[in-house]
C-alpha cells in the first residue's frame, strides 16, 4: 500500500519532459528495441556464417574471464565488445586475410605488445586485437592506452572505454599489468601511424615510456610486426599547420580518398608476427638504460619487418 | 617526527591566554627557558598520553545539524560525548549531546574548546551551496576554518578530522581510473565554486606538516549517497535525469553511512594522513540509472551547457553549468589506503547505496 500511494506521489511530480520521455520508453523504445534485436540476430548468424561457432565460444571465454574477475573497473562492456569484435575479426578474416605467425610467444599473464605503427588509420591495433580475439588460445583482450583527447568527444570517448580501451597514463597502464592484461604500445605514436608513403617500415623514433613500465613492473616484452598496414592508404605528405590549426595530431594527404570506393583502405595481405619475449631488469630512473633497452626492442622489431618483407610475395596475396 | 614549528607561536598565546590555558600555565614569571623545557617535558608526556586523551575527550563536531552530521552524532553519542557546533539549531537532538548554536567564526566557539577535555575535532562545517553568496561562503570556510585551526592549535585537541571531498581532484578528461591520495588537486580549474574546499582540503594539509602533535586526518569521500542533500543524491533523485550524449562515464559512489563509519575509524587514536573513501566497485552512469528505474534523457554537451547556464542564471536549476564534467569525465579514487591503514570497508552494496537516496523521501522531510 505505501508503495502505491508513493507512485501516485511520483507520478504527480512529475515534469513535462519526464512524460515525454515516458512516451517514448514506453511506445518508441519497444519498437526500436525489437528492430534492434533483430538486427543483433542478423550479425550474430552472419557471424556464425563468416567466423565459423569459433566466435560465439570465444566470447563466451572472454565474458567468463572477466566475470570470475568481478567485472571490469575501465568500464569493459563484453556484450558491446562482442560486436566490435565482429565487425574487426570480419575485417581480419575476410578483408585483410591476415596470416598470424607466433602467437604462442604471448604469455597468460600481463606483458606489453610492442609493435610497428603504420597505415594512417590506426587498423593494425584492430588487427592485432582481432588476432589476439581469433587466433590466441584461450582467447585475450587487448587493451590499448588511448589519447587524452579522444577521452573529451562524444561517442568515441565511450566506444573506447566499452571495449577496454584506457587513458593513457602511467597508473592505468600499472593497474592493468597488476590485473594480468595485455596491453599494445606503440612507442612510435603519430609519428609512426601517419609516415609518408616514401618512409614505409623504416622504424620511426621509439619513446621510452613502454621501456620504463616494462622495467618498473618486471613484466615481459612481445616485439610484434605488423607487415601490409603500410600500403593500405598511400600518405603522399602530411599538412602539418593544418594539422596544428585543428589541434589534431596529424592531417594525411591521401588522395586515394577521393576516388569512390577509396575510403575504405586497399584489400592488402597482412601478416603480423609475435617476436619471443624479452624481459629487461635495472633501474626505470636510469635513463641510458631505458633509452638502451627500448633501442634493442626497436632493432627487434625491425629486423621481424625485414623477414617479413622478404618472405611476402605479394602485397595483396 | 620533525619538531613542530609553532613553539614561538604557542608561547604567545600563553602569554595571551595565559590564565585561562588548559595547563594552567599562570606564573608570569616563569622564565623562558623553564617555559621551553617545560613545553619539551609536556610534548614527551603527550605523545604517551594523547591516545588516552583522543579516547576520553568529547568530540565537538561542527556542522552537526547536516544530515551527514546527524547522522553521525546518533551513531557517536552512544559512545562517547558529543559536543555540537553549528549555527543551526539542533531539532530532535539526543539528550546527552551539548549543542551551541554559535558561529565558528566568533570569539564564543572558543570556549568551547577552553572549558572542557576535547579528544578531537570532527569538521563537516564545509559549506556548499553554489546559490549562495561566495565572499560569506569564502569568509566561513576559510576564515572560520582557520579560527578552528587555531583553537586546536592552542587548546592541543590531539585529534583533528576534516571531511573533504574527492571533488577536489576533479572530473578530468586526462584523469587516471583511480586517484590516489598525492594526485594533484586540480578541481577548482574548471570549477571555481570548488575553491573553498580545495584552500581548505590544502590549509589542513599544511596543518598537518606544521603541528605534529595533532593527529590530523583528511577523508576524501567519493559522490555521497543517501539522505544527504548534495549534488550527487540530488541529481539521482531528479525524476528525469538528463544525460549528456555519448558520454556514460564509471562513476564510484560511497553511502553516507559508510562515511560515518570512516569517521569513526578516522577518530581511532594513531590514524593520521589522507584517505580516499570509496564505496561498492564503479559502474556506468547509464547502469546505475536503470537500477534506479529512472528516465533519462540525453542532451548533446554544448547544448546541456549552454541550457544549464540559463536555467542558473534564471534560478530554474540548482546546478551550476561546470557541474556537467562529472558525469562526462571519470573522477573516481582509489581507497586502498583506507582500507589498509585505517581497517575501513564498505558494507552497503550498489543496490543499498543507490536507494538510500529515496529513503525518507517522502516520509517526514526532516
Amino acid at each position: 500500500m505505501l508503495w502505491g500511494g508513493d507512485e501516485i506521489v511520483a507520478l504527480n511530480r512529475r515534469t513535462a519532459l519526464a512524460r515525454l520521455t515516458e512516451v517514448a520508453a514506453r511506445d518508441l523504445i519497444p519498437f526500436a528495441g525489437r528492430a534492434v534485436r533483430r538486427a543483433k540476430r542478423a550479425a550474430d548468424q552472419l557471424a556464425y556464417r563468416t567466423l565459423g561457432p569459433d566466435f560465439e565460444e570465444r566470447n563466451l571465454a572472454l565474458k567468463a574471464h572477466y566475470q570470475d574477475k568481478g567485472g571490469d573497473p575501465f568500464g569493459l562492456d563484453t556484450e558491446f565488445t562482442k560486436y566490435m569484435a565482429m565487425v574487426t575479426s570480419v575485417a581480419h578474416r575476410l578483408w585483410f586475410r591476415t596470416s598470424v605467425y607466433g602467437i604462442e610467444n604471448v604469455p597468460s599473464g600481463g606483458a606489453l605488445l610492442v609493435s610497428n605503427h603504420s597505415g594512417q588509420f590506426p587498423l593494425d591495433g584492430m588487427m592485432i586485437a582481432a588476432s589476439m580475439f581469433m587466433d590466441a588460445q584461450p582467447p585475450r583482450l587487448v587493451r590499448a592506452m588511448v589519447e587524452k583527447w579522444a577521452q573529451t568527444m562524444p561517442y568515441i570517448s565511450l566506444l573506447f572505454s566499452r571495449t577496454g580501451q584506457v587513458v593513457g597514463v602511467p597508473d592505468n597502464c600499472r593497474r592493468l599489468l597488476e590485473r594480468d592484461e595485455l596491453i599494445l604500445v606503440f612507442p612510435e605514436g603519430a609519428r609512426g601511424v601517419s609516415k609518408p608513403f616514401s618512409k614505409r617500415y623504416q622504424l620511426q623514433d621509439f619513446g621510452p615510456g613502454f621501456m620504463r613500465m616494462a622495467m618498473e613492473m618486471g613484466v615481459p616484452i612481445i616485439p610484434v610486426a605488423v607487415v601490409g598496414a603500410e600500403e593500405q592508404y598511400v600518405n603522399v605528405g602530411n599538412l602539418e599547420w593544418a594539422a596544428k590549426f585543428l589541434g589534431a595530431p596529424a592531417l594525411p594527404l591521401l588522395p586515394q580518398l577521393l576516388i569512390p570506393g577509396g575510403q575504405l583502405p586497399l584489400p592488402t595481405k597482412y601478416h603480423i608476427y609475435f617476436g619471443e619475449p624479452m624481459s629487461f631488469e635495472g633501474d626505470p630512473d636510469d635513463d641510458e638504460l631505458v633509452e638502451e633497452q627500448a633501442w634493442l626492442v626497436k632493432q627487434n622489431i625491425q629486423n621481424m619487418l625485414g623477414q617479413g618483407l622478404r618472405s611476402r610475395q605479394n602485397i595483396f596475396f | 617526527m620533525s619538531e613542530p614549528l609553532d613553539d614561538d607561536d604557542s608561547r604567545d598565546e600563553l602569554d595571551e591566554y595565559g590564565d585561562t590555558d588548559e595547563y594552567g600555565d599562570t606564573d608570569e614569571a616563569l622564565s623562558d627557558d623553564l617555559r621551553r623545557g617545560r613545553v619539551r617535558r609536556e610534548e614527551d608526556r603527550e605523545g604517551a598520553s594523547r591516545d588516552d586523551r583522543i579516547d576520553s575527550g568529547a568530540v565537538v563536531v561542527t556542522g552537526i545539524c547536516g544530515r551527514l552530521g546527524r547522522r553521525l552524532a546518533r551513531v557517536l553519542h552512544r559512545e562517547r560525548q558529543v559536543v555540537g557546533l553549528d549555527r543551526r539549531p539542533f531539532p530532535q537532538k539526543p539528550k546527552d549531546i551539548e549543542h551551541h548554536t554559535i558561529d565558528i567564526r566568533r570569539k564564543k566557539a572558543q570556549d568551547i574548546f577552553r572549558n572542557q577535555n576535547i579528544g578531537a575535532l570532527v569538521h563537516l562545517g564545509v559549506m556548499h551551496n553554489p546559490r549562495g553568496n561566495s565572499e560569506e561562503h569564502h569568509s566561513w570556510n576559510l576564515a572560520g576554518f582557520q579560527k578552528l585551526l587555531e583553537y586546536v592549535q592552542r587548546h592541543r585537541v590531539p585529534k583533528l578530522v576534516v571531511l573533504s571531498s574527492a571533488n577536489v581532484y576533479g572530473p578530468r578528461p586526462d584523469n587516471a581510473q583511480f586517484l590516489r591520495e598525492d594526485a594533484p588537486l586540480l578541481g577548482a580549474g574548471a570549477f571555481s565554486d570548488i575553491r573553498d574546499l580545495v584552500e581548505l582540503d590544502m590549509l589542513t594539509q599544511s596543518f598537518f606538516w606544521k603541528h605534529a602533535r595533532t593527529e590530523t586526518v583528511i577523508l576524501r569521500p567519493t559522490h555521497i549517497l543517501g539522505s544527504v542533500r548534495n549534488a550527487p543524491s540530488n541529481y539521482l533523485r531528479l525524476n528525469t535525469v538528463p544525460t549528456l550524449a555519448g558520454f556514460d562515464p564509471m562513476i564510484q559512489t560511497v553511502h553516507e553511512d559508510d562515511v560515518v563509519r570512516a569517521i569513526r575509524l578516522a577518530l581511532q587514536p594513531g590514524v593520521r594522513g589522507i584517505y580516499n573513501i570509496a564505496g561498492p566497485a564503479p559502474v556506468p552512469l547509464s547502469k546505475m540509472l536503470r537500477k534506479l528505474g529512472r528516465a533519462q534523457a540525453a542532451f548533446p554537451h554544448s547544448l546541456a551547457k549552454m541550457a544549464l547556464d540559463r536555467m542558473w542564471k534564471m534560478h530554474v536549476s540548482s546546478f551550476p553549468a561546470p557541474e556537467l564534467d562529472f558525469i562526462r569525465y571519470v573522477c573516481m579514487v582509489d581507497d586502498s589506503r583506507a582500507r589498509s591503514a585505517m581497517g575501513y570497508e564498505h558494507q552497503h552494496d550498489l543496490d543499498s547505496t543507490l536507494h538510500a537516496i529515496d529513503a525518507g523521501r517522502w516520509v517526514g522531510s526532516t
